[in-house]
């Protein structure tokens, strides 16, 4: 039997500096997980299917999305085409986190599902990703958005609306922090302004989920030279 | 299997399947140059689009409200170099504040 303190172990030092990472945020995000809890029982969605939704689906804006447009009296359908849009701006964000995962592909695959908006931004190093960030810092936002789901739904209404407490707004803030130190060179901020642009532009005129997907072309500007 | 239970399936499924497809497929592979200088720029492109939509998007309107002056907050916070706790936490207490007066 081999000697258990021989085995290489991965060090927890830089799981936990994702968890340190995204700290911060976990107030809004628990807040949000238990905002969504509630407006899926006001919307009259199954509260089993709530939970389900964050532990599987894990990406707020999309589970918002299906909850919204069902308790509006739409089909399946529009909500799944409403999802998949919002959530199509993963691809290429996965994309361009791909070199960092490791291991065979089924563990790629789980490890993937952990990118999230806020582990994404977080784990950005040296023009890379760093794995152990993104997954540490995933599991604090996925214990912390299934749970503050399950708290909702069970709570109900008896809680406080995040946005009275600003919380809303912690969102676009921890963008633009993480944004700032990106933008140094030129190639960067025109890629930034381009992109915030064409997200705003199409906001009044295409679906909710577009904007961002077409504002990754704004990163066509680096093949001029 | 009612509708909400397929729409719980068919976005978790796609969801899981729009993450992994980049992992998955081009892991451990070398981009060619251009490729890599146009991801590059992705993730500011993205992550400034993502601060315009939090900020500024609402129900497919364009919105200046309560967001707004929080990101505009949080701006001056980052200029001065302050830590990312305090960005937060001075985006929501203004947004908060504004919408305690309002």
């Amino acid at each position: 039997m081999p000697d258990a303190s021989v085995t290489v172990r991965p060090s927890l030092g830089d799981y936990g500096a994702g968890l340190r990472a995204i700290t911060p945020l976990m107030p809004a995000v628990l807040a949000f997980g238990v905002s969504f809890g509630v407006l899926s029982q006001a919307a009259g969605f199954d509260g089993v299917a709530a939970i389900v939704m964050s532990l599987t689906t894990f990406a707020g804006s999309a589970q918002f999305a299906v909850v919204t447009v069902m308790s509006a009296g739409g089909t399946a359908a529009a909500a799944i085409v409403a999802a998949i849009l919002l959530n199509a701006r993963y691809g290429p964000m996965a994309l361009s986190a791909a070199g960092a995962f490791r291991g065979g592909w089924l563990r790629r695959l789980i490890e993937a599902q952990l990118l999230v908006d806020e582990s994404w931004a977080l784990s950005q190093r040296d023009g890379g990703f760093d794995r152990r960030i993104l997954i540490g810092a995933g599991l604090g936002l996925y214990v912390g958005w299934s749970g503050g789901t399950a708290i909702g739904v069970v709570a109900g209404d008896s809680l406080a609306d995040p946005a009275t407490l600003g919380l809303d707004a912690a969102f676009p803030a921890l963008f633009l922090a993480l944004l700032a130190p990106l933008v140094l060179s030129r190639k960067r901020m025109a890629a930034a302004l381009l992109g915030a642009g064409i997200a705003l532009a199409l906001t009044p005129v295409t679906p909710a989920g577009i904007p961002v997907i077409a504002a990754t072309a704004a990163c066509l500007v680096g093949l001029k030279r | 299997m009612s509708s909400v239970w397929l729409a719980v399936a068919v976005v978790g499924v796609a969801t899981v399947a729009i993450k992994g497809a980049g992992p998955v497929l081009a892991s451990g592979r070398t981009l060619p140059e251009a490729t890599a200088g146009v991801l590059e720029l992705l993730a500011p492109a993205l992550l400034a689009a993502l601060v315009a939509t939090n900020a500024f998007a609402s129900d497919g309107e364009l919105v200046l409200d309560e967001r707004g002056a929080g990101l505009a907050a949080a701006g001056i916070a980052v200029l001065l170099k302050a830590p990312l706790l305090l960005v937060i936490v001075v985006a929501a207490v203004t947004a908060a504040l504004l919408r305690a007066i309002a």
